[in-house]
């Protein structure tokens, strides 16, 4: 029994040794993974990012060297800080207090001592870097505006945060990404690919030399040049048109659906949001929680549609066979039913048909369409139902699968919809009849509006709206090359477009005409409410317009948004004129209309809400005049 | 390691580098076999205590000759080269503990003669011990093995059990849980025994000594270890529950157990490959070629690799005891039994140190860590018993 003791000792620390080690190494072990192993230094190389073009091949984004002056705390020596303080513009304090923040954080690793040093700065430092031992500059690359305008359209890039680094292991620490705009829906595009070092670290995090002789190493791609279809010089002058307003320009090209312009007011320039002063920067602007810089009005602004709304209640109406372009209502201020009046109307001749009904935007006439659609079949929902199908076939009422980075899908409801609200069977046409005048449920965005008038103007189809023109060596998506069509057949556009023309010819948009150019456009106007204190408050309307020209096979669509600007063509319509004319002519001749436009702010209308005094809306207001010379 | 990085040829005997000094001495360990194997198997058993004399005095002789290394006086220094004395005092010891338990007149039974051999095992371990050497020290209880084969009574063996019970539960549960456990062994011990006269007071005799020995442990472990002990302590036995504190102590204590536990962990199943792994290149775990080299095993040969480690050591040792069994002379039996014992357990506080189920002690693992004395006196241990071996045919 003796000599079996130590036997059996050694026999059981044996297997215990065994079972230890399959439980370390076989069963709580993941798959060795190279970019997990702590003692793989992974050093990057960055790509050059790609460059963006405008559609006329005129630069908008490039590079920019930027210079970080590094420092490892354990290597700097004795230093006459006197002149290195001179030098960097800083003062004593400045320099002990970032030095003991970088040895706390690590005496052997390197820490930015002063991020993005100017050209001038890096210059005087280059030149005596040598005489301040454990200093050292890393070279990283800034994006570069070659312009001031297009904020919203070109984005900018940021530091990644955790979520994205969890998310895609691509990136790391310290890496820039896409944050808004194209570099945020064309970052995989624009980014490249990162090259790669493995080094073989100590347990001192010190490096010891390549890992396995650099086999696994790679060489960095640069990221490819993209051309956006904006066009710069559209862009610049609708940023300037919407100066001192606030609202959204969208402008297509029907034929493509190429974004032309996109502007939203009030913008930034974009360099702002580069260099050392970036998060200062973006926090002012994020923090404007008033004017909302960063807030997309062209893409993110979902209100009701207004009047411009109509003419797709035109085409339905004929789709659906419950009108004809003869056939006249009547209107006396407005639409009457049992003897209530549903909804207003200006004064114009009565009764009209349809091509006036467009022209002079008459409610009362587009009730009746309306009520004749949605009663077609006994069932309210079913006819709401078919209704919304046609009007989604426009791109309204859900989000456009494009390729920007932000948007709204706005709304069209249908008989589910109104079926939840009021219960099935217990509502009918009259119920709904804002909807038929673009008030009501219905919301839209510019851009959807833009892109329902090159539905139009195209009579019955559409591109999905895109900024994307080229990419280096690439095609583009194919969903932006087919075209989308409307369920409405190509037969009942004509009177509509000749309505829409003859906003413009006699209608409320005939003081806008542009001489030579045939633009079919419409008015709309959209009654608004905020909250002041909880208290439902009406301010002035937006002021709201949808056009394109020419009349036939249209070169641009066009929708303006004015935030307040009360009528259709007392802003919006001023400004899709002037868009539509530099767009086509490459110049201005309505000077009168542009000068109104550049004189004109809405700044006093603006402050209302936040001024704690009661105010007043729409006729009882006036305007605020710039004096251009100042 | 840097050399191979810079695509320099490497030197294998580069005396200015561990693995060039450790390559000349395993060269010059067949010499040192050739020497021990030609020499007359008779001349250990006869010259055991002037061997064993030899190396208490050179022990001694560490108190004012020694050089400090790591806080232990361990080492001779002459010239480019150290020697550790306490890594020749275990076959010399062994040596002495054969020799004298091989005596006719030595009878293990007695107090008298189990007294004088605690005096030739203490003797080297205490003098280890004063030198700071602890966990050379501990190599010493692989004695107890040799003496409990050897004959010492049975309750010898139940009082060292009892003892390491009483001392984990004390720590782990506290004194009152321990007293609470025991006092329930004894209980039932007490109901089993048919005569029951008299026994109750004996019972309550061993209670009040448990209870005694267990205040005693924890005033022990309070007040007489060191901080660094006692930590190594409470991690072993899971003391610490704030999930906080133990993140703190893994980084900072622990840190030489969770590296090496890192790296025999990022082994896998077949391991990174030879002169692959990435955290035996960058020296992640500390002491990795001496007291640590078994993690080196484990994140290059991976479950594979390292486990056929344990077999070839758990066949070594189950070899020697085989042997040391089988042979008729009894001086060679215990020594084949002595060192059976220090393979063992070196080879069990080693790769448990290692792997982490027991407290750190630093030991070295035989013919693995670094260490010229270290090699050298496992050689001379091992080919003494195989130079026993071959001759047990001339025996009778």
């Amino acid at each position: 029994m003796r000599k079996l003791l130590l036997f059996s000792v050694v026999i059981l620390v044996g297997l215990s040794f065994i079972g230890r080690l399959f439980y370390l190494q076989v069963y709580n072990t993941s798959e060795y993974n190279i970019y997990e192993d702590n003692a793989i230094r992974k050093v990057y190389d960055y790509p050059k990012r790609g460059y963006v073009y405008d559609r006329n091949g005129t630069l908008l984004v490039a590079n920019q060297p930027s210079y970080d002056l590094m420092l490892i705390p354990r290597e700097v020596k004795p230093l006459d800080t006197a002149e290195f303080c001179q030098i960097l513009n800083i003062t004593k304090e400045d320099f002990t207090r970032i030095y003991k923040k970088a040895y706390t954080y690590s005496p052997r690793l390197p820490s930015v001592f002063i991020p993005q040093l100017s050209k001038e700065d890096y210059a005087t430092l280059q030149e005596k870097l040598r005489k301040y031992e454990g200093f050292y500059i890393q070279k990283r690359s800034l994006r570069s505006y070659q312009t001031t305008i297009g904020a919203n359209v070109l984005g900018d890039i940021g530091e990644v945060n955790d979520a994205i680094i969890k998310r895609n292991p691509y990136y790391n620490m310290g890496d820039l990404i896409g944050k808004q705009g194209i570099e945020l829906s064309y970052e995989d595009i624009l980014k490249g690919k990162k090259g790669i070092k493995f080094i073989q670290k100590d347990r001192f995090n010190r490096d010891i030399g390549p890992y396995k002789n650099a086999v696994y190493d790679t060489l960095p791609e640069p990221g490819k040049d993209i051309t956006i279809t904006i066009d710069a010089t559209l862009q610049q002058y609708g940023e300037l048109l919407m100066k001192h307003k606030r609202g959204g320009i969208i402008a297509i090209e029907p034929a493509t659906g190429q974004i032309l312009a996109m502007v939203s007011s009030p913008s930034y320039n974009p360099n702002l949001l580069v260099g050392r002063d970036r998060s200062k920067n973006f926090n002012q602007l994020y923090r404007d929680s008033i004017a909302k810089p960063l807030f997309d009005r062209g893409l993110q602004a979902q209100y009701a549609p207004g009047s411009p709304f109509k003419v797709i209640n035109a085409l339905i109406g004929l789709q659906e066979n419950v009108v004809t372009t003869n056939e006249s209502f009547g209107c006396r201020l407005g639409y009457y039913y049992n003897g209530r009046r549903l909804t207003g109307c200006h004064s114009h001749s009565s009764p009209v048909s349809m091509n006036a009904g467009i022209a002079e935007s008459c409610n009362a006439y587009f009730v009746n369409v309306y009520r004749r659609i949605i009663d077609k079949y006994r069932d309210p929902a079913k006819g709401m139902n078919v209704w919304s199908d046609h009007a989604k076939s426009f791109g309204l009422g859900e989000f456009l699968n494009n390729d920007l980075s932000v948007g709204r899908p706005g709304r069209i409801p249908d008989g589910d919809f109104y079926n939840r609200g009021y219960g099935e069977n217990r509502w009918g046409s009259t119920y709904v009849v804002s909807n038929a005048i673009g008030q009501g449920e219905v919301e839209a965005t510019p851009i959807q509006l833009a892109n329902m008038a090159a539905a139009i103007g195209n009579r019955g189809y559409y591109f999905t709206p895109h900024i994307i023109k080229n990419i280096e060596g690439e095609i583009i998506d194919p969903k932006f090359t087919t075209p989308n069509y409307t369920t409405i057949e190509k037969q009942h556009f004509e009177p509509v477009v000749q309505g829409m023309f003859d906003v413009y010819n006699k209608g409320t948009a005939q003081s806008l005409k542009v001489p030579g150019i045939e633009i079919c456009g419409k008015t709309g106007t959209a009654e608004n409410f905020v909250k002041i204190d909880d208290i439902k408050t009406q301010l002035t309307d937006h002021s709201i317009f949808v056009a394109f020209a020419p009349k036939d096979n249209p070169t641009i669509a066009i929708a303006v948004f004015v935030e307040n600007g009360y009528w259709g063509s007392r802003f919006a319509g001023r400004i899709a004129s002037l868009m539509i004319e530099k767009y086509i002519k490459g110049e201005i001749t309505r000077t009168d209309m542009e000068r109104w436009i550049l004189t004109h702010s809405l700044e006093d209308e603006y402050k209302k809400p936040q001024s704690g005094q009661p105010f007043k809306i729409n006729r009882e207001t006036t305007l605020k005049v710039i004096d251009l010379k100042q | 390691m840097s050399a191979s990085h810079s695509g320099e040829v490497i030197s294998y005997f580069d005396m200015n580098e561990p693995y060039g000094k450790q390559l000349i001495f395993i060269f010059l360990t067949f010499g040192l076999i050739a020497v021990i194997l030609s020499i007359e198997a008779k001349f250990y058993e006869r010259f055991a205590s002037i061997i064993y004399l030899a190396s208490i005095i050179s022990l001694l002789g560490l108190f004012i000759f020694g050089k400090e290394v790591n806080g232990a006086i361990s080492w001779y220094g002459i010239g480019g080269i150290t020697i550790q004395p306490s890594e020749f005092a275990k076959f010399a010891t062994s040596l002495a503990v054969a020799k004298y338990i091989s005596d006719l007149e030595t009878n293990l039974k007695s107090i008298k003669d189990q007294l004088k051999l605690l005096l030739i095992i203490a003797l080297p371990a205490l003098l280890i011990l004063l030198q700071n050497d602890t966990g050379s020290t501990v190599v010493y209880a692989a004695f107890f093995f040799v003496l409990y084969r050897e004959g010492i009574q049975q309750i010898y063996l139940i009082i060292v059990i009892t003892l390491l019970l009483i001392s984990v539960f004390t720590l782990k549960f506290g004194i009152i849980a321990t007293l609470l456990i025991f006092g329930i062994v004894l209980i039932l011990v007490y109901a089993s025994r048919r005569k029951k006269r008299g026994q109750i007071l004996q019972l309550f005799g061993a209670f009040v000594l448990i209870a005694v020995i267990s205040v005693g442990i924890q005033q022990f472990y309070k007040n007489m270890l060191k901080p660094h002990q006692k930590d190594r302590i409470e991690l072993w036995l899971r003391l610490e529950k704030d999930p906080q504190k133990l993140e703190e102590m893994k980084r900072t204590i622990l840190y030489n157990l969770n590296e090496s536990e890192k790296a025999i962990s990022s082994g896998g199943l077949s391991g990174k490959g030879f002169m692959e792994g990435t955290r035996t290149t960058g020296k992640f775990v500390p002491e990795q070629h001496t007291d640590y080299i078994f993690s080196t095993v484990g994140e290059e040969w991976g479950f594979f690799g390292s486990a056929f480690v344990v077999l070839i050591f758990v066949l070594l040792i189950i070899r020697i005891l085989f042997l040391a069994e089988a042979q008729k002379n009894h001086f060679s039996r215990v020594y084949g039994y002595c060192i059976a014992s220090i393979f063992f357990v070196h080879f069990t506080i080693n790769i448990g140190m290692v792997m982490g189920l027991i407290p750190t002690i630093g030991i070295p693992l035989p013919f693995f860590s670094y260490g010229g004395s270290g090699l050298w006196a496992f050689t001379i241990m091992l080919f003494i018993f195989i130079k026993l071996d071959a001759n047990k045919i001339n025996e009778w």
